[in-house]
């Protein structure tokens, strides 16, 4: 009915209100906690939440004290009798101070009650280089979720899943991280099909290719896509996967393209050293090592924390141009 | 501090006793099978703080909720927890309450009301919060109670915790069993506050201390929180005041507690006293409490045996329960 370029109509940001909007209205036992998130002080700090309070009821979208031990803990509490919570962390650096909550209790109550209970809530916090916010207010901690048991961490690279991704997290049955990204909330994109969901745990080649495989998720994504452009222009053919879900990811599908292309890059914005790009590259040579025809490659950032002067800034942030280096090093270049 | 010395009805003085004895004789055959080396764990033993969960206990339907802490089987029996599958957990069976894999300090029993025991202080009081949210969510009427230690009033999670139920006016009660040591450290040398119920000041919310060793004291307390929260009134803060016989983890030598008040604290042992209490006083009679006490002394041993006797989990339970699908091998 209307074309793709008609369609271009919406931001990650209204795409994630409509989908709590949706949850909201679809599941009673949907709340939202979180600093701000209610109308009267202005639908959270970024605006994701606006609007939900007036419609759903400021019992269910309730802004909070800055106590985020007690933001997550009671949305536990609630997940453990039947309810879905979703958290609003407000910068993804903020729940380093709630992590007895996340990491000893909503990832392992599952677990350690032998399935009694469960904890299913949502945590949604944003985050991303690109603002000069500096070193607190910027960091991709996925890894440190990926490592601990229990979590799923998903994320999107454009307006349409994080609609559908969202209201896979919220319900499900597992604790969910779900990471969005502060720099490109008002980037227009296709619009979702409102209350559609994305599956949990299933990778989308987003471009297909046969020469390297360049697995990333979140806004690198494009920056992927982006190289591959380019390189398509001397002939390089590369196939990018968008993993939606970093943990746990979708090992079947990021094998079979590598089995494919024999050569892989892994990128992501979060420091590389021990990040979610050794365990995926990893696993690619524990099964893939005689298929391969060179060493997979990272590309992530410098092992500092966010700068804040811009041109540090920039060069702190992986790119289209370290992307397409790291491709041209899989395929014999410098 | 309006607790008034009303004295709870016959049947519930001896419901009390019942609970006190269970309590007491599970601590001794735990800490007896311990150190016979037939079973090894580690165990924080609640013994000397009974009256508390006991007391509390009454007053709470088995819907209500508690949340509790390592040092915390007297509260989960009290609360109804069976005693063969919280036996079966501790010796990390199949059979336990979590199928072995939480063990003593993660007995869970949602059935009884105990939703979680955590091993890390201060972390029952956020959570019970939760529990207490979909409470009035739902307009259900339960209540949850949140048990904690002394020393769990200094980390930032009791504050953010009663901070939030106070301005949401949550249906929880939080006690406070004021055993006055934390770990290895006196109550005072790391405590500014006087009373850990001072603290409820700052919340605007009643904080009430009282005798923690006496049922009928902490029966009254407790029964006006919990109406209170029930009625939608908000959270009570309770600190009892009592004292743990056997240090912070069963075999430590506890040198760094003061021997007089140890052994003051043992002569006064809150058990018998009230035992003597209810048959001086006509509410009961030796031979009655006799055959309550033989009673769970023989359900505990054989909760016990059972336990021992009991097969461990397969090692397939390592793949189930870290989601709700069980995780394939190849990533196990």
């Amino acid at each position: 009915m209307s074309t793709e370029k008609s369609r271009k109509n919406i931001s990650a940001l209204q795409s994630l209100n409509l989908a709590l909007d949706r949850a909201l209205a679809s599941d009673p036992g949907v709340i939202i906690l979180g600093e701000d998130v209610a109308d009267p002080e202005d639908g959270g700090v970024m605006g994701v939440t606006k609007g939900l309070s007036t419609r759903h009821g400021d019992s269910r979208v309730r802004s909070t004290p800055i106590s985020e031990q007690a933001i997550i803990g009671a949305c536990i509490g609630a997940s453990m009798v039947g309810m879905r919570p979703v958290a609003e962390i407000m910068l993804m650096n903020f729940t380093t101070v709630a992590m007895d909550m996340i990491v000893n209790h909503a990832a392992k109550l599952r677990f350690m009650s032998g399935g009694q209970t469960h904890v299913p809530i949502t945590i949604r916090a944003t985050t991303g280089a690109g603002f000069s916010t500096g070193g607190q207010h910027a960091d991709y901690l996925e890894a440190w979720f990926a490592h601990t048991a229990g979590l799923k961490v998903v994320t999107y690279s454009n307006p349409a899943d994080a609609h559908g991704l969202l209201l896979s997290c919220i319900f499900d049955d597992d604790p969910c991280i779900f990471i969005e990204n502060l720099t490109t909330y008002f980037a227009p994109g296709v619009a979702p099909t409102p209350g559609e969901r994305i599956p949990l745990g299933v990778a989308k080649v987003v471009r297909e290719g046969r020469d390297a495989t360049v697995i990333s998720y979140g806004p690198q994504v494009n920056a992927a896509l982006s190289a591959a452009k380019t390189l398509a222009e001397t002939g390089i053919d590369i196939e990018v996967i968008d993993l939606r879900t970093i943990a746990p990811f979708d090992r079947e599908s990021v094998l079979a393209s590598v089995a494919k292309t024999r050569r892989a890059v892994v990128v992501h914005e979060a420091v590389k050293p021990f990040g979610v790009g050794a365990e995926i590259s990893s696993v690619i040579h524990e099964e893939l090592f005689s298929r391969l025809k060179a060493p997979v490659q990272r590309v992530g950032a410098p092992f500092c924390a966010v700068p804040y002067s811009k041109p540090l800034e920039t060069a702190f942030v992986p790119s289209a141009a370290r992307i397409e280096a790291a491709v041209r090093k899989t395929l014999g270049g410098a | 501090m309006s607790a008034a010395p009303e004295l709870p009805e016959r049947s519930v003085l001896i419901e009390m006793y019942r609970k006190l004895s269970l309590l007491k004789q599970n601590d001794e055959q735990a800490r007896a099978v311990i150190r016979s080396g037939r079973l090894q764990m580690i165990y924080y033993s609640p013994r000397g703080q009974e009256c508390i969960p006991a007391a509390v206990s009454v007053n709470l339907t088995p819907q209500d909720y508690i949340c509790t802490i390592y040092r915390g089987t007297h509260d989960l029996l009290a609360k109804g927890v069976p005693l063969e599958a919280l036996w079966a957990e501790m010796a990390g069976k199949v059979t336990g309450t979590c199928k072995g894999k939480g063990g003593p300090m993660h007995i869970t029993h949602p059935e009884s009301g105990a939703m979680l025991t955590t091993g890390i202080v201060g972390s029952s009081m956020p959570i019970a919060n939760g529990l207490a949210l979909a409470s009035q969510i739902r307009g259900d009427g339960k209540v949850t109670v949140a048990y904690f230690g002394d020393a769990a009033s200094n980390i930032g999670a009791f504050h953010e915790a009663l901070n939030m139920a106070a301005v949401w006016k949550l249906p929880v009660v939080f006690v406070c069993q004021n055993n006055r040591y934390g770990e290895h450290t006196r109550f005072e040398k790391a405590t500014a506050a006087r009373r850990v119920s001072d603290r409820a000041a700052s919340y605007q919310i009643p904080g009430v201390t009282v005798d923690g060793n006496d049922p009928v004291a902490v029966y009254g307390v407790a029964k006006e929180a919990i109406a209170r929260a029930r009625a939608g009134e908000g959270p009570t803060l309770i600190e009892a005041m009592t004292f743990r016989f056997y240090g912070h983890v069963l075999g430590d030598a506890d040198a760094y507690m003061d021997k007089a008040e140890k052994a003051a604290a043992i002569a006064a042992d809150p058990v018998p006293r009230y035992r003597t209490w209810l048959i001086e006083q006509g509410h009961a009679t030796e031979s009655e409490l006799a055959s309550i006490d033989n009673t769970y002394a023989k359900q505990i041993s054989e909760a016990i045996e059972a336990a021992l006797a009991a097969p461990f989990p397969d090692v397939a339970e390592l793949r189930r329960d870290v989601f709700a699908i069980e995780l394939p091998e190849v990533v196990a």
